[in-house]
């Protein structure tokens, strides 16, 4: 069929006449060329010391090596193969065993950690990963082993994703609490210094820790003194409850947001639970409040499009930006969270034609950028999937949030549309990039 | 292939290497496979899929229907998809988990058939193959269930060809293609199809009106061996690197025109026991290609070919080997003066400042980190990119 001709039925949904949480009928998936967000392998390089080793069949691995060689870190991975002899045999447990010791013997310098990543087919295949862990760490009591999971086929249980981000602090131990130490857990970037959930503990005398600041394997063992864990990504939350479990450690999820009174709701519960001295936001939505005017004098009324991967609250943010005069021309989420509900309820109310548009759905790829854009229909995307659908070179290069949380995240937000407005960006060349922000 | 490597990357799996061979051709390609998988693919195995959209998609595999084994769901979202986007063909392909619980894939692509009327092919790859047995698997499914006897044609009185074996996994998007029929067209060949780049699904059929068939990468050769039997046209193997080889080539390659017995370019091209050892890393008529036109040239003797494949070394010559593990490539590295590979065996180069490496990216192995990077090397540019190495050593 001759693409010019193929209607949107199907990948495109006014919010009125959506379902939540699941606006699109699931079927075969596209996948479009934006790459930012970080995958298993950029999540487990932010363990400083550690080595990756993936037992995998060659299609699976292929893209993980790729991973870390665009990344500049093969030197801290490896591979062991599954072939279908492994898979008649069943002899799978001793493969791991075999290949994970041979490749560490190998090694001049031998890692602090290992984390040894199996995939869907040895969780068919029953395979003992008890005996597998056990075998491993006795032969080499001098390193740390961790599970880590290259499952996609059981991603309805636990997400790959929140998995690997519960699995990135399994190898902290039980070490005594310090009660002016917190850690901001889950997100693949630092929070930005300035993120009140992040400020108001630092200035009031908290050690404030991130896996991502760590840089050698001892700062990463130390994240096991303190008190409090802090998530604001779903992802985050097993990792969170685990830690609880395992070591005791709080666990305080503050969801990041783009509603004043639920950003205010967190703020006061981080206080409540630190100590702290009340926070007056007033000063801070007064500072929101001017950079949004701001941004839309320069913004008008140019169409934005936002998608799920620059922040885990799409719907929350087009709620905000229509609620500040912008004009918030479509959103590209495939699922909705939980999370997303209020913001959905209200959008159906008060924005029914907003229309949502599927980035898996197998027309998407085809509908994808039809039209080449000029300066007449300018359009600004924020999000590297809304850039890549849209086809335009104005958008914000956002991935997970940006280190962006609270009112602080706003007002940079607001800043950053401003700069995304006015400057071009190489959107194939950024977007084509896996785990933006990954290699420095 | 010793199953555990510390240093060597992957090449490309035999799933994506259907969906890189089926690319143009207008086919709904799916991938049975978990959501998120198809990023493989398209990331580091499909330079095309920025630019040049194709209806290649995954299937969305779930723990709930690996376990319950039902194909219903694949079927009914496949014939969905079909009549919603109309394509020429579907084609199935298979991955680990699929395999694991026993998919059938002829089964279901006759009921996708029965249920679109479209034409569909089962592929029963797993993804622990590479992709030269996946871009086979495909081309002769292709060729079976699409081409057709000769249609009379008027005219010309030129020669003409099947390349066979071309994907942007061994010769990419930088116009080695290109310069490739160029080089056949200069020659006085006209190009009946090229299986797969640049041609569409009715020149695929029509390959029986081609005079002599072309393997220029190993997953041809099936399909050769194939059109063979069917319409008994010849095939000749081998690609025309450098300008010395070129000239060997087209007349090596008309002998089999005109004896119609099947030839390779390289094969007979010895190497000597003399002169500065070379180590070439690549699929199997690629490396042999360069081996060839190199020994074509004075004072280069003494080359040897190292295939990674196992599975796909019929086309390699005898005095050539293929790659077992690591342990045996650090020696091949450690005896050799030139190195020929892709800049990802660089981590095995020996620490000796003497060894010339020269890069000759591959995308089935390093992907798109050097794509920039991978020569053009049909016929005369073949020597300029010599002169580029041997400048630097």
């Amino acid at each position: 069929m001759a693409i010019t001709k193929l209607s949107d039925e199907g990948a495109k949904i006014q919010i009125g006449k959506a379902s939540f949480p699941q606006p699109f009928a699931s079927g075969l998936e596209y996948a479009a060329p934006a790459r930012g967000p970080w995958n298993i392998v950029h999540l487990g390089m932010l363990i400083p010391e550690s080595h990756e080793i993936f037992v995998c069949a060659q299609s699976c691995l292929r893209g993980v090596v790729l991973t870390a060689a665009e990344m500049g870190a093969l030197d801290r991975f490896s591979t062991v193969t599954i072939e279908e002899s492994n898979v008649l045999t069943g002899n799978m447990e001793a493969q791991i065993i075999d290949g994970v010791s041979q490749i560490i013997e190998e090694m001049e310098n031998q890692p602090r950690a290992v984390l040894v990543y199996t995939s869907c087919i040895h969780h068919f295949m029953a395979c003992d990963l008890s005996l597998v862990y056990q075998t491993l760490r006795q032969k080499f009591p001098h390193i740390d082993f961790t599970d880590c999971y290259m499952t996609p086929t059981f991603r309805q249980t636990i997400s790959p994703d929140a998995l690997m981000r519960r699995q990135m602090y399994s190898l902290l131990k039980p070490l005594p609490i310090e009660e002016n130490r917190i850690n901001i857990i889950g997100g693949a970037l630092p929070l930005m210094a300035e993120a009140e959930i992040k400020s108001l503990p630092h200035k009031n005398g908290y050690f404030v820790g991130e896996l991502a600041n760590c840089r050698v394997y001892e700062q990463y063992l130390d994240l096991a003194r303190a008190a409090w864990n802090i998530s604001f990504i779903p992802a985050a939350i097993p990792a969170g409850e685990d830690l609880q479990k395992r070591l005791g450690q709080k666990h305080l999820y503050l969801p990041l947001s783009y509603d004043y009174r639920q950003i205010q709701e967190c703020l006061q519960k981080l206080e409540h639970a630190l100590h702290l001295p009340a926070f007056d936001t007033k000063d801070k939505i007064r500072q929101a409040e001017h950079a949004l005017e701001i941004a839309g004098k320069t913004v008008g009324d140019t169409p934005i499009f936002i998608d799920y991967t620059a922040t885990t609250r799409p719907l929350g943010l087009a709620r905000m930006l229509l609620e500040h005069g912008f004009h918030v021309a479509g959103v590209y989420v495939d699922v909705l969270s939980d999370e997303d509900k209020e913001d959905f309820i209200w959008l159906q109310k008060e924005a029914a034609d907003l229309p949502l548009y599927a980035t898996v759905h197998p027309k998407s790829g085809l509908l994808a950028r039809r039209q080449p854009r000029n300066t007449e229909d300018k359009v600004l995307a924020i999000g590297q999937k809304a850039a890549y659908f849209t086809n335009t070179p104005y958008f914000v290069n956002l991935v997970e949030g940006g280190g962006l949380y609270g009112f602080d995240g706003i007002i940079k937000l607001a800043a950053w549309m401003i700069e995304a407005m006015l400057n071009e960006k190489d959107t194939r060349e950024i977007i084509q990039v896996k785990g933006w922000g990954c290699c420095g | 292939m010793n199953q555990a490597s510390r240093l060597l990357s992957t090449y490309t799996a035999d799933v994506s290497g259907v969906c890189s061979a089926l690319y143009e051709l207008g086919g709904l390609t799916v991938m049975h496979d978990a959501s998120g998988c198809n990023s493989t693919y398209n990331t580091h195995d499909e330079p095309r899929w920025y630019d040049r959209p194709s209806m290649v998609y995954i299937s969305a595999l779930k723990e709930i229907d690996a376990i319950f084994g039902g194909d219903d769901k694949l079927i009914r979202d496949i014939v969905e998809t079909a009549r919603q986007l109309q394509p020429r063909f579907i084609a199935i392909a298979g991955s680990p988990i699929p395999m694991l619980i026993g998919t059938d894939f002829s089964a279901v692509a006759g009921v996708i058939e029965q249920q679109t009327g479209i034409p569909t092919l089962g592929l029963a790859t797993n993804g622990m193959h590479d992709y030269l047995s996946g871009i086979s698997m495909a081309l002769c499914a292709l060729a079976r269930r699409f081409c057709h006897t000769p249609v009379a044609t008027v005219g010309s009185h030129q020669p003409s060809v099947n390349i066979l074996g071309a994907t942007p996994l061994d010769f990419s998007i930088t116009g080695n293609i290109e310069a490739l029929c160029q080089a056949f067209q200069s020659n006085g060949y006209e190009i009946n199809s090229c299986w797969a780049m640049n041609s569409d699904l009715d020149q695929l059929a029509n390959a029986s009106a081609a005079q002599i068939n072309v393997v220029v990468s190993s997953s041809g050769l099936a399909l050769a061996q194939w059109l063979k039997a069917q319409y008994g046209t010849p095939y000749f193997v081998g690609i025309p690197w450098g300008k010395q080889g070129a000239e060997a080539y087209f007349h090596a390659l008309k002998q089999t025109l005109t004896s119609g017995q099947d030839g390779c370019f390289y094969t007979g091209i010895a190497s000597q026991s003399s002169g500065k050892q070379v180590l070439i890393i690549g699929e199997a008529v690629n490396a042999s290609s360069v081996k060839a036109a190199l020994l074509l040239q004075k004072g280069w003797g003494n080359i040897q070919v190292a295939c990674p494949f196992v599975e796909n070394t019929s086309l390699l010559d005898a005095q050539d080997i293929a790659l077992q593990d690591e342990k045996q490539l650090r020696q091949l590295m450690e005896q050799a003066d030139v190195v020929i590979a892709d800049p990802l065996y660089r981590r095995f180069r020996k620490n000796d400042k003497a060894q010339i490496f020269v890069d000759w990216p591959h995308e089935a192995y390093s992907g798109r980190i050097y794509r920039q990077q991978i020569p053009v090397l049909v016929c005369e540019h073949f020597d300029l990119w010599q002169k580029g190495w041997l400048k630097v050593k």
